[in-house]
């Protein structure tokens, strides 16, 4: 039987405030265990919470650049369940009346097509506090330093079929955030986090299956595998006669396989009801025009622009777009260097290839935009090749200094001037009469090959430093 | 001394007659010999209020002081003490000092006013008789084997025998006006969001008030004044302007509308405080106000609405005291379960656990339809009610609690009987209106309490009409036996 996978999403998504959902603690990550909770954060009795403005401001940012609906007026209700990492007994989110409602992202996937996933809503809520349980002794401690952080819960409708349509969605949701500036992306702290809803049915039935959630995959890596893992689970099951249990599981990238957590029957019953504490937050038309105001350009715009503005393909486009910082980056290399095709080439090109050798982001750049602009000036001006921007931008890489200071350093400056670029020319052919002999004797497309040899040749005695245009240009002269 | 009002104080305290330090050392010594009768405080804190007071001294004779800078205060065990264990009546809590101050503390400690100790409280502020207090019951000055009501019974047995010249308090069904009532004093409860909640131990969130108890509603007035403050860390408080309570104690109620709510006079209600209560508003009649009779249609809805709201918002309340980070926290856990069953189990005393259960149920999924929602909408009828009736009236008066003090053990074996002593005070609470008890009279040695209702913000308003009636009759001047 044909199989058809139903997979839906609940992303949690750390807003990049500088304070706490609802204290003045710092939201810092790193810091010392327990340094950054208050008295609010750690529930002592007696004291009250306080929403942050800002946070509501990073959501509204989300829901207009999701296509939703803003609802004018939201509340936040309490989520009660025991756990040491949740102080207060409850969780404070909001249910009923989410700040986000209904909307969509639509997807350009890997093989070009498109594809609309809906948004059921998204809510702004707290983050829970870590337990750690190794090195106490058989004891667990609490870390309450990510107690009361802002989250949005973002909750897409099952409207993926596959571990790359999710992905898809993953990561254009993390350009989205990162775009914003809600969010720094950074999903080794954990700053997004996916729960995975799967469900499997043979293809064309319309009921859906039983579905399982996998929770807390904080890599695009591990959510595609864990996907394709309990998909191939369910069918396997589902073929032999099993049924599916609605349960919530776990993934271990590490060890490739995933467990049972919980099974539906353990399922705690929340007790919601909205938070006496807080009251409902109302937004009003002015407020949500001013945030819309206030909005950076999306990725989608960035890649318009790029393909029409600086004439990229859409591919580049699409790829630089894709990353808020890549995308900054990349602006002011071509707005410094003046060649946006050329600075497109090297952000991808030299400079990817080598953050990615040494596992570092684009903002950790040991090359600045304005070297990386300097380089491409020289090239383009003839100053330097190709093959001498490498050395240079390696060069630059290791803290050697800018452009014209590694270039001088190293003495690196095309020969292109034709009197001694003949004169190189005339001594090489001048000792090596043979293979001057028998090029001039071959037919005209055994040619080139051979005269890669007096290229290299010529090269070889230049130090690398002609200008292989005019050397070429000389070459095929001096040797009809 | 004790036999002062604080307005007295303060002219003494400036003339030099005694200083803080006499003044706080007197109570003090009170408390010392009478409180082992009464019960009223759970902590007495003498070192810290005599270095206070000492401060006090300091700022009064370089005459730059706060008018209530040097009178002694006790608070109740509810808020929150920097450096002063802060119980809440409970176990859980025995052994918790709080490294700040509730909102309304720093307040008064900001005016210079010294802390005497901290009150006795039923459990958590759940309970209409101080019965479910970890730390035993409270004694009606009145009558010693009477109860002194609740939650906010060590505030009121302190200020009825003159241990403290005033106390703080806190109110989410009646607990100041009910044991106001019952010890023969004045209290107030402001309206819901005049008074920072920040520091005050939450019970009902959207219920709680802070307050006060007093001996007149001219202290009372006073004490407002400093009470009262905007507080952002407090999301449900309002900015509303802070009037002087003083400036308006003195005008006359000539032209005063006040309605009686017919449903305030039914079954229930004992004769000897019903007719307490009547003849206090004839002799408000004859201070020139006029009389008229309304009707709180949905009045009955309140003790059922209260007792579904009041335990689903304690349930998550109380979630905090886990054992987990302060507090209560049981002999050798096991695992992690048996930390919060048996530190709850063992930190929490049976009330309490009657209404967490409670709470739970009602908020539980299938239930929370028929019960939560439910009584959100009959709160939402009873507050409609009296919108209605400050259409037609400035203030609305009739008994505090139905029958005076009542005796130890009579009524903390049915809870429902318990519940009904706030049948009177609840819809106040639910609407988020100021109330008041003064006393207007007694039946045989126990006092009986008048209730006044005001309007949203219209604190001013009812202390004149309490400051009015006290001007006018002697009730707030007796004085239990056996107190001097």
């Amino acid at each position: 039987m044909e199989w058809e996978p139903v997979i839906g999403l609940e992303v949690h998504v750390q807003l990049a405030t500088r304070s706490k959902m609802f204290s003045g603690s710092s939201t810092a990550f790193g810091a010392e265990p327990n340094t950054q909770a208050s008295a609010i954060d750690l529930a002592m009795p007696g004291t009250l919470p306080s929403a942050n403005a800002e946070a509501f401001r990073m959501a509204t940012m989300f829901g207009l650049a999701v296509n939703a609906e803003i609802n004018r007026r939201s509340v936040f209700e309490r989520k009660n369940y025991f756990y040491p990492d949740l102080p207060k007994g409850y969780q404070t989110t909001q249910l009923a009346q989410p700040i986000v409602g209904a909307g969509y992202l639509d997807l350009t996937l890997a093989d070009g097509s498109n594809k609309r996933v809906r948004i059921h809503h998204a809510h702004i809520e707290e983050d829970a506090g870590k337990s750690l349980h190794e090195d106490f002794h058989g004891m667990s401690g609490i870390d309450l330093n990510r107690a009361g952080t802002p989250l949005i819960e973002v909750v897409t409708e099952p409207d993926m079929g596959s571990a790359e349509e999710a992905v898809g969605f993953a990561r254009q949701l993390h350009s989205l955030v990162t775009a914003l500036g809600i969010c720094d992306g950074d999903m080794s702290q954990g700053s997004m986090r996916f729960d995975v809803n799967i469900s499997v049915r043979p293809k064309g039935q319309a009921k859906l299956g039983t579905r399982t959630e996998t929770k807390n995959l904080n890599s695009f890596k591990f959510m595609e595998e864990a996907i394709a893992l309990e998909i191939d689970r369910q069918i396997q099951v589902l073929e032999s006669g099993g049924r599916i249990a609605q349960e919530t599981r776990l993934y271990n990238g590490d060890t490739k396989k995933a467990r049972t957590m919980r099974s539906k029957e353990d399922s705690n019953d929340y007790r919601y009801f909205p938070c006496p504490d807080l009251l409902p937050v109302v937004l009003d038309e002015a407020y949500i025009e001013d945030v819309r105001r206030q909005m950076p350009e999306l990725p989608e715009a960035k890649r318009t622009r790029y393909v029409a503005e600086l004439g990229l393909s859409e591919y580049d486009a699409g790829t630089l777009s894709g990353d808020a910082a890549t995308a900054a980056y990349f602006e002011e290399v071509a707005r410094l260097s003046g060649q946006a095709k050329l600075a497109a080439n090297w952000v991808m090109g030299d400079l990817a290839a080598q953050l990615n050798r040494q596992e570092l982001s684009i903002s950790q750049s040991p090359v600045s935009a304005a070297h990386l602009a300097g380089l491409i000036k020289r090239l383009d001006d003839g100053t330097i090749s190709s093959k001498m921007a490498k050395t240079v931008f390696e060069a630059m890489w290791s803290g050697e200094g800018d452009t014209d200071t590694v270039i001088s350093a190293k003495g690196l400056r095309m020969v292109s001037d034709t009197g001694s670029l003949e004169k190189i020319v005339d001594d090489i052919i001048a000792r090596n009469p043979q293979q001057a002999a028998n090029y001039r004797s071959a037919a005209e497309d055994k040619r080139p090959k051979m005269l890669g040899f007096f290229v290299g040749q010529a090269m070889k005695a230049s130090q690398g430093q002609a200008d292989p245009q005019q050397l070429n240009k000389i070459l095929l002269e001096k040797l009809r | 001394m004790h036999n002062l009002t604080i307005t007295q104080m303060i002219r003494e305290l400036r003339q030099k007659r005694f200083s803080s330090v006499e003044l706080t050392q007197h109570f003090l010594t009170r408390i010392q010999k009478l409180d082992a009768t009464y019960n009223s405080f759970i902590s007495v804190t003498e070192e810290q209020a005599l270095a206070q007071a000492r401060a006090a001294d300091r700022q009064l004779a370089a005459g730059e002081a706060h008018p209530l800078c040097g009178i002694p205060l006790a608070h109740k065990d509810i808020f929150c003490t920097a450096g002063v264990r802060t119980s809440c009546g409970s176990k859980m809590l025995d052994n918790f000092v709080p490294p700040y101050d509730a909102a309304i503390v720093e307040n008064y400690s900001r005016a210079g006013v010294v802390t005497l100790g901290k009150t006795n409280m039923d459990e958590f502020a759940m309970g209409s008789s101080n019965e479910t207090s970890y730390y035993g019951p409270v004694k009606n000055p009145w009558a010693h084997n009477c109860v002194p009501g609740g939650s906010s019974g060590g505030s009121a047995a302190s200020v009825a025998a003159r241990l403290a010249p005033a106390a703080t308090a806190s109110d989410t069904g009646g607990s100041i006006r009910q044991p106001a009532s019952l010890c023969g004093i004045t209290g107030i409860k402001p309206t819901y969001g005049r008074i920072s909640r920040w520091g005050m131990i939450a019970f009902a969130s959207s219920l709680d008030q802070a307050g006060l108890m007093t001996r007149t509603a001219e202290d009372a007035a006073l004490l407002m004044n400093t009470l009262a403050s905007f507080d952002p860390r407090d999301s449900t408080c309002v900015n509303e302007p802070i009037p002087d309570y003083t400036a308006s104690l003195n005008q006359s109620l000539a032209g005063l509308k006040i309605g009686i709510p017919k449903e305030y006079f039914g079954e229930g209600l004992s004769a000897g405080t019903a007719s307490a209560v009547e003849d206090a508003i004839k002799t408000y009649e004859k201070l020139g106000a006029s009389v008229h009779a309304i009707t709180l249609p949905h009045s009955n809805l309140a003790v059922p609405a209260y007792y579904v709201i009041a335990p689903a918002e304690c349930s998550a309340n109380l979630s905090r005291f886990d054992g987990v980070r302060y507090g209560y926290r049981c002999e050798n856990p096991q695992n992690l379960e048996d930390l919060y069953k048996r530190s709850r189990s063992e930190g929490f005393g049976d009330e309490v656990k009657r209404r967490i259960l409670v709470g739970c149920y009602a908020l539980s999924a299938g239930y929370y339809d028929a019960y939560y929602a439910k009584a959100q909408k009959a709160r939402r009828l009873i507050q409609q009610d009296f919108v209605e009736a400050f259409k037609q009236v400035d203030l609305i008066m009739g008994p505090t609690s139905p029958s005076p003090a009542f005796e130890f053990g009579a009524k903390s074996k049915d809870p429902v009987a318990m519940y009904l002593e706030d049948i009177y005070t609840i819809a106040t609470n639910l609407a988020g209106l100021p109330g008041m008890s003064i006393p207007c009279g007694t039946v045989g040695s126990k006092p009986v309490g008048l209730q006044i209702i005001g309007n949203y913000f219209a604190e001013a308003r009812m202390l004149n009409a309490a400051h009015q009636f006290q001007q006018h009759t002697q009730f707030h001047e007796l004085a239990p036996a056996g107190i001097n």
